[in-house]
């Protein structure tokens, strides 16, 4: 079964909007402008598509998608839960469906008014008891209200046992700012960003400041699965999907997994690199480039540690000497990831991926067979190898 | 502290313990059709409270009363003409803190407890105590006091049967407090608040356990693994029933985070939110006070501080502590 979902799902079309901080539209008009420029970059009318999954979180259904972009009729549609975790999971949902016979090309979206809408480090709260509600009513009395506040938590831990420093987070903030520059649709294109700059922010929830937040964006980002051979047919070169796998791990809560033994790592995204490397059958010395979730600077130093870069706690001493940039020993978040293109609830780090495999990334690495691309941290979440079609 | 204030104090103190009046006992037994008429009200039709038939087949191998209906037995017919009804010790505590200017009276929650289920034949009799008056407390509604009572239900034989204990909110609207020494520390009701707990069934006990000043760990009732924060069955066992033991409230800092922005309404910042080790070996989120941002270290040794809000909610506060020996 561990590699039952390999290579029998392609994606084979990305549509985005512009990514903005106010994108002056709906977030069902966001959705479906996306989700029409990924089946028009596809290849593909909008009546051949007989799937939608987007997030939970997401404020447009699948049936207004349909009925707006004129796809008609479905025969598989589904939200996968849990914030940033949901992204990789959109493509899971996507691979099964295609590989059952239940549907035939599948599009996954999300699409949020992320900065003139809903913020999300706006707060949680809320009026129906349910055992989400209860579940953050246990922080929510002591001012532990933000994503950035939850993680916060682990980072500080992190640093406490494996020395690494605010310095350490910089790196990962400044190589990817670096890298939006070459993107035209960062929302951080033309802001650069200096150490000095990093070091003066003001701070957001200790040992997190300003830069190592990811960006609020209102934008719209949609992906077409289906299988390979179907992928054949299509204009585009095809990311052929060589593994995917959804993880929660024991002791598992949205953001607050305070309670292991060891809040220091992060066991489901461990859970789920050996659940794609089994998979792929590959190892992380296979990995040519990631796009490693990144809503916050310290997450890509831990989840290098988890798909085994690097020992546990020696994440720091990796990311020394460029080895997240363009030709280091893993190039990461080659688009900017969501602390500088924008945060598209990490849709837009899977569809990076694809660019990368295509070769047509903004910056494209020599060598890029297989990336790796994770979903949301401290959640829930997922991972994912894509390559080229064999 | 305010004479007038201390004055009341005193005389509150009194009632504490008391019963407000001799027990009242239910005009009928228990029978069959009064159960069924409750039944038919609300709509239970469970065959164990309906049918003395199938109820045979049932594990009470017989009709009885659902809990629910535990209260009813005794409550008061309507009030007749030129019959006075008797004024307890809690009419007498109300108008004592009416006269203070504490008009206002608002049922806060409400805890049942059901040692047997009544059958027909049982004849049902009701104790009241007030357990606690605890007060003044700034609340959204004005400042008040909190009484807690609590009803015994006994059977014949005079075994308990069960208690309900009830809390009560006896307070100031806003703006009508008799003392007048301190106008200013009447909440402003359009102040916001932290953002409170939902009440509901698996969280609500705790909260109830920290308002008296304990810091309670669940514990499972079938074998013994402490939980928190609490959930409403045992990942080890499957067991469904728990207890809760309190903790000590010593620990140390496991992580922390300071959290400066963005700032909500109803918080003072910067907060230190603590991940603490509590001694019993379960973690706990709070906030540490008395020390300043800089000076929280991983690893710091802490104890519990219980801080009412001017919101009136109780928080189980921690801060530095001495290191234990
Ligand atoms: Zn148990």
């Amino acid at each position: 079964m561990a590699d039952s979902l390999k290579n029998k799902a392609s994606i084979v079309g990305i549509g985005t909007t512009p990514f903005t901080k106010n994108s002056g539209v709906s977030e069902l008009s966001l959705a479906c402008q996306a989700v029409r420029a990924a089946i028009d970059e596809a290849g593909l009318k909008p009546s051949d598509v007989d799937g939608l999954v987007t997030f939970l979180l997401d404020s447009s259904d699948e049936i207004e998608v349909a009925r707006s972009t004129g796809i008609g009729d479905l025969t598989f549609f589904s939200q996968v839960n849990y914030g940033g975790g949901a992204a990789v999971g959109l493509i899971h949902q996507a691979a099964m469906a295609i590989a059952t016979g239940s549907a035939k090309y599948v599009v996954v979206y999300r699409a949020m008014n992320g900065r003139s809408g809903h913020r999300m480090g706006q707060g949680v709260s809320g009026q129906v008891v349910t055992s989400d509600l209860i579940h953050w009513s246990w922080y929510t009395p002591f001012g532990l209200l933000t994503p950035a506040s939850w993680i916060a938590m682990s980072a500080q831990r992190y640093m406490h046992e494996y020395g690494a420093t605010r310095d350490h987070l910089a790196t990962v903030a400044l190589t990817q700012r670096d890298h939006a520059q070459a993107n035209p649709n960062a929302t951080t294109r033309g802001r650069t960003l200096s150490r000095e700059e990093y070091f003066s922010a003001r701070m957001v929830s200790r040992p997190l400041g300003l830069y190592d937040c990811c960006q609020e964006t209102d934008g719209g980002c949609a992906l077409v699965i289906t299988s390979p051979e179907r992928a054949r047919d299509l204009a585009s070169k095809p990311a052929q999907i060589r593994a995917v796998s959804q993880a929660s791990f024991e002791g598992q809560e949205q953001m607050t997994s305070f309670y292991r033994p060891d809040i220091a790592r992060l066991p489901e995204m461990e859970m789920a690199a050996r659940a794609v490397y089994t998979q792929a059958g590959l190892g992380p010395e296979d990995i040519d480039a990631a796009c490693l979730y990144d809503a916050f600077t310290i997450e890509v130093l831990m989840q290098l540690e988890s798909f085994g870069f690097c020992g546990v706690g020696e994440a720091k001493d990796f990311i020394v000497d460029g080895a997240l940039t363009l030709g280091g020993r893993l190039p990461n978040n080659t688009h900017g990831g969501l602390l500088s293109e924008g945060y598209i609830h990490g849709l837009n780090n899977i569809a990076e991926g694809v660019r990368l495999v295509r070769g047509t990334s903004c910056n494209q690495p020599e060598r890029a067979d297989h990336v790796l691309v994770s979903s949301g941290v401290g959640v829930p979440t997922g991972a994912m190898i894509l390559g080229c079609a064999e | 502290m305010d004479p007038d204030l201390t004055e009341l104090e005193g005389r509150l103190q009194q009632f504490i313990g008391r019963t407000i009046g001799p027990p009242v006992v239910a005009r009928d037994c228990v029978t069959e059709a009064a159960i069924r008429q409750f039944c038919d009200v609300i709509g239970d039709r469970n065959p164990a409270y309906r049918d003395a038939e199938s109820a045979v087949e049932t594990r009470h191998a017989g009709v009885v009363a659902p809990p629910a209906m535990m209260q009813s037995w005794v409550l008061d017919g309507p009030p007749r003409e030129g019959i006075e009804k008797a004024r307890t010790e809690q009419d007498r505590l109300y108008d004592l803190l009416s006269e203070y200017g504490y008009t206002s009276a608002l049922g806060t929650s409400s805890e049942e407890h059901y040692e047997r289920y009544l059958r027909p034949g049982d004849k049902v009799s009701a104790e009241t105590v007030i357990e606690s008056v605890t007060g003044p407390k700034k609340t959204g509604l004005g400042e008040g006091w909190f009484i807690t009572t609590r009803t015994t239900f006994r059977d014949n034989a005079d075994a308990v049967v069960g208690w309900i204990e009830f809390r009560v909110l006896k307070f100031a609207p806003k703006q009508s407090v008799a003392r007048e020494s301190e106008q200013p520390a009447t909440r402003d009701p359009e102040r916001p608040s932290r953002i409170k707990p939902p009440m509901a069934r698996d969280n609500a006990w705790w909260w109830q356990a920290v308002e008296k000043g304990r810091l309670p760990i669940q514990r499972c009732a079938q074998c013994g693994q402490l939980r928190h924060p609490p959930r409403p069955m045992c990942d080890a066992c499957g067991s469904v029933e728990f207890d809760s033991i309190d903790a000590c409230g010593r620990g140390s800092v496991h992580s922390f985070t300071v959290v400066e922005h963005p700032q909500f309404p109803g918080y003072e910042y910067p907060i230190i939110v603590v991940l603490i080790d509590l001694a019993e070996g379960e973690r706990i989120v709070s906030n540490l006070i008395d020390c300043a941002p800089d000076d929280c270290r991983i690893g710091m040794p802490v104890e519990v501080v219980f801080e009412t809000g001017e919101d009136g909610m109780v928080l189980p506060l921690f801060r530095p502590a001495e290191a234990s020996s």
